[in-house]
């Protein structure tokens, strides 16, 4: 069925004012050759029917493992305030502010989603969102190069091997010069860094925490990038900012991450969130909606959409970026779990994930045939050597229920043996005992 | 509106985290760690939902007012869908869970999600293949210009220009330049359509493609678009169909079958799934069989025992535009929205686009100025023109003033071709006496801008704030909140 609301007759009224005798006369543009060879769809169904039809699918995803797996996407806790209040009409049945006096409460959510972020990251300004952690990576090497007229990006491995794909193929077209240094012991190289390092850099990437979980300070590289006129951009995952350094401590200049983990389910890869904060001297190099405040005739504050002027339905092909939309809805759900957490409650939400991984740590190292990878400091993710290939380890765990990590000689040649695990504030001391004692059958039979 | 952060009261707590059920471990060392906490709201849960349900209210929305954006396809959203992308072990599965195991593709049920709404679109549009990962229209047109530098890659050479007519969306020419081409804009002729000589004039084999929104951004179908397609095709270059507007010719006619090679569809849009007040929305891609090898990696594809399985050898193409396979969540409530509509309802859901589109074209053009006055697609563009000439009552003026009347403004200024514009879409869900009531209102304007300009230059007066000062939030930014 349709949502159309017209009966037959009123068809037949709208049809007379317009000057027709048939809706098929509308189409009399579309001429018989360029008429639709076929249209090859089934007849509509019921509710009733497509909801059997999608439980039917949902039953085949085996999604009931328990689920030790992040790789940069994480099985957090979302609180059903979060739910509750993206399900009203108001928000989801809404589009992009151009109007502001009729949309001041998308304004107003955006705005003060703009300042989270900035004390999540201990920035200074920031968009209205981008779609996931690895597009909002993509704009800010596009924003780097703008800013420093340089096109060389060094990217450090410990940068989520995802996000580097996407960069490439981002870049592919354009000229942009690209080098890759590597991690040792899961920790940033610093001395390749500083030799790539030169007058024609634009900027480094760093993630932190990094791929393999590792925790670091970067402000050497900040400082030594910012000496030769380079930027730095940091992607991070901004549970872990409850307690970490924030790259606004170690002074980088653009930030930006995957939001999923604040308040946006899994959902197999998206929708998620990207965000892109910076400091204020930049903030006219942004891409992206961005809201600001001002004040009506009234001098009464309100929120409008700022800075058009960069944007493409202004400048088109000079914009500094293609992108229109962004991802409100996903951005509110951040903005309103951040909100429930509060500052104490993201505090605690953070040591509660690096305690949990603590743990595990402590008791996978008593395994035989483990070896917990303890050369960085780690927040709730963590690389272990196995004795046994990590992918066949991975297919026994499955058959006993868990999801035990990601096996990272998918990504890397030569991580055959090596295992990502990934411990939330939802797992349980229990479920991490049985991992471990799970583990330990798996490794000593 | 007060903002969360004035709320904030020391100490207070919004949520209860899970028990600290382990051994509590050392501390990180201090260089490690941040020096001040991140000033969030201090709120309680009742404090939040307040706050943003009140918030809420001070939106319009298609739940709760007429929303003729034109271009933007501001149709009802059956709740159906949200229910169905509700659904457990969907929202709750992670995207790696296909790379789990070597020989065994988990999340089965996800994969064929994927795999039926890629056949679903194929049959609507004539396409061979679709890639469902790009997250929005912008993001699709940037796939699909990437997809044409491959293409003009392995064909002999990269092209140069992409030609764009100038009644285009503004993320046309923007994709193409991020994807590294130049833009030749062809100007708009007195039918409304991409100017023919023009267009002729500047191809040639330096061109690797044409991109158009059909029918276009003045709600005009173009019946020479099968002369457009060969003519580039002619001279090797490839035919992007921007898909902002398949609302109004689903069931009449596929881009597939007209010479387009390369298409985005606007999932958002067409398909039902909710605006998210900008976004998440998604822009699968799809192509003719030429161009299949070049879709970005991974592919869904289906095995003889009919198992789903996720192809990542694929030498030929232009790599990974996604984290993953795409908004998952979007794609879902797609595939619920086509197969409760079924052939019957996509059909009547264009017709009846269409239909209300003219009437509201034929009912308002003697009040305002119609620069083409001939049957129109999905939806029709006015001008204000006469108005700002008769008493300086311009596009923005009659926006406020439908604002303090419960209507959501048309697109205003847009396309740039058409001096104050009024781009005018219905879409098929409002009935016939929200439609009368909207032309009425429209009437009403257009006879004030006559009789009594200012009342309209007063509006709006009855939302929440006046007419915003718009100068003043650029020149004194302020985009985060500091006590």
């Amino acid at each position: 069925m349709s949502y159309v609301p017209h009966t037959k007759r009123q068809e037949q009224e709208m049809l007379k004012v317009i000057g027709l005798k048939s809706k098929e006369e509308l189409f009399r543009d579309i001429k018989p050759e360029l008429r639709a060879k076929s249209f090859d769809l089934p007849e509509g169904l019921s509710e009733f029917e497509v909801l059997g039809r999608i439980k039917n699918l949902a039953a085949k995803n085996q999604a009931e493992l328990i689920n030790f797996i992040g790789a940069g996407f994480y099985d957090h806790f979302i609180p059903a305030a979060v739910d509750a209040l993206v399900s009203r009409p108001e928000f989801y049945t809404a589009y992009t502010p151009y109007q502001p006096e009729c949309s001041q409460g998308w304004l107003q959510a955006i705005y003060e989603y703009q300042t989270v972020i900035c004390r999540l990251t201990g920035m200074e300004a920031a968009n209205a969102s981008m779609y996931d952690g690895g597009t909002a990576l993509f704009e800010a090497v596009m924003m780097a190069i703008r800013v420093t007229g340089k096109n060389k990006i060094i990217i450090d491995s410990g940068l989520n091997m995802i996000y580097r794909t996407m960069m490439y193929t981002y870049t592919s077209n354009l000229n942009i010069e690209f080098v890759e240094t590597k991690v040792v012991h899961g920790r940033s190289c610093r001395e390749e860094i500083f030799k790539y390092l030169d007058d024609k850099t634009a900027a480094v990437i760093i993630q932190n925490p990094n791929f393999f979980g590792a925790v670091d300070d970067y402000s050497d590289i900040v400082e030594k990038a910012h000496s030769l006129g380079a930027l730095v951009i940091m992607s991070v995952y901004p549970v872990s900012l409850g307690i970490l350094k924030t790259p606004g401590e170690m002074d980088a200049d653009i930030v930006t991450g995957e939001g999923q983990s604040l308040g946006i389910p899994l959902s197999f890869g998206g929708p998620y969130l990207g965000f892109l904060a910076t400091r204020k001297k930049l903030v006219r190099k942004l891409p992206g909606r961005i809201v600001g405040a001002t004040t009506d005739e009234d001098n009464k504050r309100g929120f409008v959409l700022t800075l058009q002027a960069r944007e493409q339905h202004i400048r088109r092909e000079k914009a500094t970026s293609n992108i229109c939309s962004n991802e409100s809805l996903c951005a509110l759900r951040a903005l309103v779990h951040l909100c429930l957490l509060g500052k104490k409650g993201l505090i605690n939400l953070a040591k509660l994930n690096y305690n949990k991984a603590e743990y595990a740590k402590a008791l996978l190292d008593k395994v035989k045939g483990v070896e917990v990878k303890r050369s960085s400091p780690t927040f709730n993710e963590f690389t272990v050597h196995l004795s046994k290939n990590a992918d066949e380890v991975v297919s026994i765990m499955y058959k006993k229920g868990f999801a035990c990590g990601f096996p990272l000689g998918r990504f890397y040649r030569d991580m055959d043996n090596y295992l990502l695990i990934s411990i939330t504030e939802k797992r349980t001391k229990g479920e991490i005992e049985k991992l471990v004692k799970a583990l330990e059958e798996v490794l000593c039979d | 509106m007060r903002l969360i952060f004035e709320k904030s009261i020391p100490d207070r707590r919004g949520v209860k985290l899970p028990m600290d059920d382990v051994p509590k471990a050392k501390s990180l060392r201090g260089k490690y760690l941040r020096k001040e906490s991140a000033l969030l709201p201090e709120v309680s849960e009742l404090d939040v939902v307040r706050h943003f349900t009140n918030l809420s209210k001070m939106n319009f929305s298609v739940d709760t007012n007429f929303y003729p954006l034109g271009s933007c396809t501001m149709k009802y959203n059956p709740k159906f869908c949200e229910k169905a992308a509700a659904v457990d072990n969907f929202s709750n599965l992670h995207p790696l869970w296909p790379q789990l195991l070597k020989d065994d593709y988990l999340a089965q049920g996800a994969l064929e999600v994927l795999y039926e709404t890629e056949k679903q679109l194929c049959a609507i549009t004539g396409m061979a293949a679709f890639t469902m990962q790009p997250m929005a229209g912008a993001h699709g047109e940037l796939t699909g210009a990437m997809l044409m530098a491959a293409y003009h890659k392995t064909k002999g050479g990269r092209r140069k220009y992409i030609i764009i007519p100038d009644s285009s969306h503004g993320t046309n020419p923007a994709s193409a330049a991020l994807a590294g081409y130049e833009v030749i804009v062809i100007s708009t002729d007195s039918d409304g359509c991409m100017d023919l000589g023009e267009f002729k004039k500047h191809l040639n084999k330096d061109v690797a493609g044409v991109m158009l929104t059909c029918p276009n951004t003045l709600g005009i179908f173009n019946p020479r678009i099968k002369e457009i397609s060969d003519a580039a095709h002619e001279v090797g270059a490839l035919m992007y169909y921007d898909g902002a507007n398949l609302n109004a010719i689903l069931g009449k006619c596929r881009p597939g079958d007209i010479g387009f090679d390369i298409v985005h569809l606007n999932l958002h849009k067409t398909f039902g799934t909710p605006h998210g007040g900008g976004g998440p929305g998604a822009g699968p891609v799809g192509v003719t069989e030429d161009l299949v090898k070049f879709l970005p990696i991974s592919v869904v594809a289906k095995d003889d025992r009919g198992k789903f399985y996720l192809e990542y050898n694929k030498p030929k193409s232009i790599g990974y535009i996604a984290p993953f396979y795409g908004n998952f969540g979007v794609i879902l409530k797609t595939y619920a929205y086509i197969l409760l509509l079924g052939k019957e309802g996509l059909t009547e859901a264009s017709d009846a686009a269409v239909l209300a589109a003219n009437y509201i074209r034929v009912s308002l053009k003697n009040d305002y100025d119609l620069p083409y006055d001939k049957i129109c697609m999905h939806e029709c563009v006015f001008s204000a023109s006469k108005q700002k000439e008769q008493s300086g009552i311009m596009a923005l003026d009659i926006a406020k003033y439908l604002i303090d009347n419960g209507v959501h403004p048309p697109t205003v200024y847009f396309p740039l071709i058409i001096k104050e514009a009024l781009m005018i879409e219905p879409t098929e869900s409002e009935s016939k006496e929200t439609i009368d009531s909207f032309i009425e209102l429209m009437k009403k304007i257009a006879k004030l801008a006559k009789e009594n300009p200012q009342e309209l230059k007063n509006a709006p007066g009855n939302m929440p704030v006046k007419r915003l000062d718009e100068t003043k939030a650029a020149r004194e930014l302020n985009l985060i909140w500091n006590p």
